[in-house]
């Protein structure tokens, strides 16, 4: 550090590479970086299809345990060939039927189903790993692509409202003040209501239209705080627009809010996505999301089944964790006079 | 005082104007025509024009308006389209069960919020304090879900020690045998959140000037922390306590669910899943009254805790 101040740099360090010296010296915070980059890659090769491209495959008998808990008994019969029926004299149809069990073990081979996984299967045989990655997607697009429209969309109210004031500003502050009167789950539950169609997409809209009201305020406030500064002045002289002026001159300096307040919502929507796909109004049948894990693990628990929820909360728990720790350090990193 | 109060509700006309259009829109505009559902399936034309006449929705959008501002005014949202039982009555007796669970819950948080914070304040910069704050971190990232599933899985099912589910007749027995887990499991989810909010609150004190008159002066750090810093700590306190508790009516819907508790957020999932628009509609109207009004009544409450602050 005491090197750092002798050394005198020819050109003095941004606000960017200044937060990311602080975000370097921080530990946790680059563990925590690690993590959520790992996260990210899976999302990556899982979302191309080169991880868990096959969850869907049914490669162990139901319930198989974890390899560490060993073969279940009660499971393992399962695994055994079926005894062929005994043949009925008396169907019509077992001369076609023939033809077509030959057909299906032709093109079909049964292959041997393992009795367990390193991390065990789901009531259908799929790999829990393949399939908490495959649910991991899902579920950190959602947050992901949602955050990103409410941060969109504050920013954008935030800075008209903000830069223009007046009207303008008495409108969208009567806007924020009907969305904040209800709370967001009421709302996200009562637009999930009215949407009536379950989708990624519909997710991503219920969860992006309600979450504008945060970055709204503090992004509006830095407009406010902004515009009568020299530079914008300045901007104004040499005849830039006021668009110009909004999205060019003052929003790289407000930039850091914007990205503070979209790991915030991040971590949030990820949460809101598990309970709404829990409770039915999320993702559709067929896609799966660590929430629509969580559903199917309730009932197994009772039956001691414990690796499904167990996967997905602990992979859950684990993101979250490591992502909410990164944002209080880079609020720390970009916001000294915070600390 | 009283000018006070006249003026902030008379300044929640337009909110509240904004949300009943809000609502309006997105169930008459966005949700669509409900009457084929209502219909059933083996509808005719008939049938279908008669519930549009009853409904008022073969009408001009502004006399539907007008239907729902008259609905709003008459506290009356007719009948729920599931189960015909008026909406009125639905909420009226939801209210109970859900308020039973939420009271204990909210004072309990708050005090050990409190409670906690100060005594992490104590020992703030520490490795206890940076130990406390990393766990709530982590006790945060783990799903109400799980909290739920788990802990009913395993105190009710597996040890037996509370009811899996179920709610009685008598305020005491709901109380003290079937809200009790429920209460305990609110706590586990909400206290990781509170303290580190508490937290921040009170170490904003710490570091103000009375606090330092005050230990030159020789008071003791234990009534320092207890009695100057927690009476300045406890304006953004409350503030906490009253914006939440509406959306907290609201937010134990989970819990409702799991333990078959019958308030008011278990009937916002019924009626989401089974489309009853009345209900939907009459919960949020009455919920966003009651935000503003919850509003007001912590600025009225910062004029008692703190002499200083003048309501005009």
């Amino acid at each position: 550090m005491h090197g750092n101040m002798i050394k005198r740099e020819s050109i003095s360090p941004g606000l960017w590479t200044l937060a990311w010296r602080r975000l370097r010296a921080d530990r946790v915070a680059m563990a925590a970086l690690a993590v959520v980059g790992a996260f990210l890659l899976l999302l990556v090769l899982s979302a191309s299809g080169l991880a868990a491209g096959d969850w869907e495959d049914e490669v162990a008998v139901n319930y198989a345990p974890p390899g560490f808990m060993g073969p279940d008994a009660a499971t393992a019969a399962l695994a055994r060939p079926q005894a062929p029926v005994p043949p009925n004299a008396f169907d019509p149809l077992a001369a076609e039927l023939d033809v077509l069990k030959a057909e299906v073990r032709a093109t079909h081979p049964p292959h041997a189903k393992a009795l367990t996984l390193p991390f065990g299967a789901d009531k259908w045989g799929h790999d829990i790993l393949k399939k908490t990655v495959k649910g991991g997607e899902t579920s950190i697009v959602v947050g992901l692509v949602a955050a990103f429209v409410a941060v969109g969309l504050g920013t954008l109210f935030g800075a008209l409202s903000g830069f223009f004031g007046g009207v303008v500003d008495d409108l969208f502050n009567w806007f924020y003040s009907i969305f904040t009167s209800i709370p967001s789950i009421l709302m996200i539950l009562t637009v999930a209501a009215v949407l009536q169609q379950k989708g990624v997409m519909t997710i991503v809209l219920i969860l992006g239209l309600t979450g504008w009201t945060g970055p709204y305020r503090l992004i509006r406030a830095e407009y406010i705080k902004h515009k009568a500064r020299e530079y914008v002045m300045a901007a104004d002289a040499i005849g830039a627009s006021n668009w110009r002026k909004m999205f060019s001159h003052i929003f790289p300096n407000v930039s850091h809010v914007a990205l503070v307040q979209l790991s915030i919502l991040v971590v949030g929507f990820i949460k809101a996505e598990v309970i709404l796909s829990f409770l039915g109004f999320g993702v559709p049948v067929g896609t799966v999301s660590w929430g629509s894990m969580l559903n199917e693990a309730q009932n197994e628990l009772i039956l001691g089944k414990w690796w499904q929820l167990a996967a997905a909360a602990g992979a859950m728990a684990l993101l979250v964790t490591a992502f909410s720790l990164f944002t209080d350090a880079l609020r720390d990193a970009l916001d000294p006079k915070l600390k | 005082m009283l000018a006070y109060i006249i003026r902030r509700l008379w300044q929640m006309l337009p909110t509240m104007a904004g949300v009943i259009v809000l609502v309006f829109l997105l169930f008459n505009w966005v949700g669509g025509d409900p009457s084929y559902l209502l219909a059933g399936k083996m509808a005719d034309e008939a049938a279908i024009a008669n519930i549009r006449a009853q409904l008022g929705i073969d009408q001009p959008v502004y006399v539907q308006l007008g239907i729902f501002l008259k609905q709003i005014a008459s506290f009356d949202f007719g009948n729920a389209w599931s189960t015909g039982e008026p909406v009125s009555h639905i909420i009226a007796s939801r209210l109970g069960p859900s308020l039973t669970v939420l009271v204990p819950l909210t004072l309990l948080e708050t005090f050990f919020g409190i409670a906690l914070a100060l005594a992490i304040a104590f020992v703030r910069g520490s490795l206890t304090d940076r130990a406390v704050m990393v766990a709530c971190t982590v006790g945060m990232s783990i799903s109400i879900l799980v909290y739920i599933i788990v802990f009913q899985y395993f105190f009710a099912y597996k040890l037996g020690l509370f009811p899996v589910q179920g709610w009685g007749e008598s305020l005491g027995e709901n109380l003290l045998r079937y809200a009790l887990l429920p209460i305990i499991i609110g706590l586990a989810v909400s206290i990781a959140p509170t303290l580190r909010l508490y937290r921040s609150f009170v170490l904003d004190e710490v570091h103000q000037d009375y606090v330092r008159t005050a230990r030159a002066k020789g008071l003791s750090e234990r009534r320092i922390v207890w009695v100057h810093v927690l009476r300045n700590a406890a304006i953004p306190i409350i503030t906490h306590v009253m914006a939440n508790l509406p959306a907290l009516l609201i937010g134990a819907f989970l819990l409702e669910r799991f333990f078959g508790i019958p308030g008011i957020g278990r009937e916002v999932i019924l009626a989401v899943e089974r489309s009853d628009f009345p209900v939907i509609k009459a919960i949020t109207v009455y919920v966003a009254a009651a935000t503003m009004v919850f509003n007001l009544l912590a600025d009225l409450l910062y004029g008692a805790v703190d002499p200083r602050v003048q309501l005009k």
